[in-house]
């Protein structure tokens, strides 16, 4: 028997396995030759060599050829000469670049708590006795197909307008102006525009994590007595762990490429006070920075990698539950 | 055979698993939940005020854009529009070119969603049916690698490369879309092909249908649910795409529709009608597709998500 839980766990990691174990199945059904070995038919390569190139030139040549460029002092065209690890070693120590780590980490971690605690509340109750469940479900979903920049536009708006049209009204001095001009606080609106795009997938999984749990588990908490938040705290939230793991890392690896919502608020402003990696790994190409911003990327890349072999160490941990 | 497909039912327990998941997402009445028998209202009233953030910024892109040049400029996003004015609309229309920019844009999410699909069906037909042999078993892994690698640390070499063979416009960036999102694709039509017992592609065998034919007849139909869910992710990730448009398409004019609309942030700043009619008719298609397709939508994205 399978666990609900085990389902979310269900990703790249868990899959590999399953494609590890699967492939004795799929040698019973293959032709054989007369030594026992199974021929392929030509066609497959054609069904796969053309992708397989394609992916080749368009991923792999860049990626390698960025990461050459990285030692060397390239900026984006004419010569270039070797120059080992000294961009990485500047990297390291330049305040603009180890800043936009900070904020992108900051931000990446302040959203994946915020989106999670809503996504789940609301799946909580979306799922839960109530009137006008599928229309609320749909109205849930809407921000999940609205483009990042264009609802960032009206956002920044509302911001620049609303807000501090609010704050006079109510007589808050910190909130009569806009905050998107405040360093201290245009974190602030990248973290709600982000969370308002991002919570209707979130929400999508935790619904399904719940609508998985059997109603007997709910029986049973009942006749033990257990009220309303316990129930909440002691047997849902147990149940659905593996998909507050999986959320969690899949949104926390997409916040950390934060652009365009940026883009659309503060443009990494006032200053540089909202610089993403992303923002800064793309001055590279109007900077006449290349080969140093190339050492960045492959700094964020590494950190990618960590971070989803992280998620595969724990989807094959929940898988071998 | 029967002993067959009973040993078989291991390695297709992730799809049984979410499409239970999806089950369940259609019919959740199903469930009946000891202890909440009745109604609960006050659930209903919080839920109701958190869809009204959601409805907000869509209210206040509606009315602003309904608004006469005059009433819009004075900057209050809750009022509402009188008279009516609908001149913001033919003003965005013709500044941000909406007819090019649209077919811009709908040109690349088919190209993307197309090719995404079809490659990735065929490629993964081919690494599963070929498990055995290292070539095909290398690829799957080696395609797979794309989904640890996020766009902006390729960048910078595929805008420098694309601009040295020409492919600095929307089929530049169709081709690195569907490249981008084979991984995905390839982890869903493997695992649910993995799923589909061999006897029935024997059977088609021995009435003589070669590979391609048993996958153009047989499998490739079979392919449909997993097809439309990758056929969403496809759609969501290049329709509303910015990052990669904004960087690998050098000419302005070439430009998609979400990109086009940074012209009110620089040019146009005060005509708050003009950009939110602007901004309204970016946002409509997506919505209009979703409010038809909605359960598809919901049950593509959990059964993706909950396997990806």
């Amino acid at each position: 028997m399978s666990t609900p839980v085990s389902t979310a766990a269900a990703s790249a990691g868990a899959l590999v396995d399953e494609a590890e174990h699967g492939s004795v199945d799929h040698l019973a059904g293959s032709r054989h030759d007369r030594r026992g070995r199974t021929r392929v038919d030509p066609i497959y390569y054609w069904f796969l060599i053309p992708t397989l190139a394609l992916f080749t030139l368009t991923i792999t040549v860049p990626a390698v050829l960025g990461i050459f460029y990285s030692f060397t002092n390239f900026i984006g065209f004419g010569d270039w000469q070797f120059t080992g690890f000294t961009n990485y070693i500047a990297v390291f120590s330049d305040p603009a670049i180890l800043a936009s780590y900070g904020f992108t980490f900051g931000f990446a971690i302040v959203t994946v708590l915020l989106v999670n605690v809503i996504a789940f509340l609301l799946a909580v109750g979306l799922t839960s006795r109530i009137k006008l469940k599928t229309p609320l479900r749909a109205v849930f979903v809407i921000p999940m197909v609205i483009s990042g920049i264009v609802i960032a536009y009206v956002f920044n708006f509302l911001f620049s307008n609303s807000l501090p049209a609010f704050g006079a009204a109510a007589g808050i001095p910190w909130l009569s102006e806009s905050i998107l001009a405040n360093p201290d606080l245009a974190w602030v609106s990248i973290v709600i525009v982000t969370a308002w795009q991002s919570i209707p997938a979130t929400l999508l999984i935790y619904i399904a994590g719940l609508l998985s749990i059997p109603g007997e588990v709910y029986e049973a908490a009942d006749i033990d007595g257990a009220g309303a938040a316990r129930r909440l705290w002691s047997v849902t939230l147990p149940l659905v762990a593996g998909y507050v793991v999986i959320n969690i890392i899949i949104g926390f690896k997409n916040y950390l490429n934060v652009y365009e919502v940026i883009v659309g608020l503060t443009n990494g402003g006032p200053g540089t006070a909202t610089r993403s990696i992303a923002m800064t790994i793309f001055t590279g190409f109007t900077g006449g920075d290349y080969a140093y911003q190339m050492a960045n990327a492959t700094i964020f890349f590494i950190i990618a990698v960590a971070i989803s072999v992280l998620q595969l160490r724990i989807s094959r941990g929940r898988a071998a539950n | 055979m029967t002993q067959t497909a009973a040993k078989r039912n291991p390695a297709s327990v992730p799809t049984t698993r979410s499409s239970d998941a999806a089950v369940a997402t259609r019919a959740p009445r199903r469930r009946g939940r000891v202890g909440q028998e009745r109604t609960n209202w006050s659930t209903l009233v919080i839920l109701l005020l958190c869809a009204l953030t959601v409805l907000l910024p869509l209210y206040v892109t509606i009315s602003m854009s309904l608004k006469s040049t005059s009433q819009a400029v004075d900057g209050n996003a809750f009022s509402l529009p009188s008279p009516i004015d609908f001149s913001g609309f033919a003003q965005a229309w013709e500044l941000t070119n909406f007819p090019v920019a649209f077919l811009i844009s709908l040109f690349i999410t088919a190209g993307t969603v197309v090719g995404t699909v079809i490659l990735g069906a065929l490629a993964s037909y081919a690494i599963v049916r070929n498990w055995d042999h290292r070539l095909f078993r290398w690829s799957f892994f080696y395609l797979l690698t794309a989904l640890f690698l996020p766009f902006p640390v390729v960048a910078l070499p595929q805008i420098q490369l694309t601009g040295l063979v020409g492919l600095a416009n929307p089929v530049g960036v169709i081709i690195l879309k569907i490249m981008f999102e084979l991984s995905f694709s390839i982890l869903l039509f493997t695992a649910f092909l993995r799923s589909i017992p061999l006897e029935l592609e024997e059977s088609a065998r021995i009435d003589g249908a070669t590979t391609w034919q048993t996958f153009r007849r047989l499998i490739f139909p079979l392919l449909a649910p997993m097809s439309a869910t990758v056929a969403i992710f496809a759609f969501l990730a290049s329709w509303n795409d910015f990052m990669m448009p904004s960087l690998i398409i050098a000419d302005s004019a070439q430009q998609t529709l979400p990109v086009v609309q940074s012209i009110f942030q620089t040019q146009f700043s005060n005509n708050y009608n003009v950009s939110f009619a602007s901004y309204l008719m970016a946002m409509a298609p997506a919505i209009i597709v979703y409010l038809f397709t909605q359960r598809w939508v919901m049950e593509g994205v959990t059964q993706g998500a909950v396997k990806g």
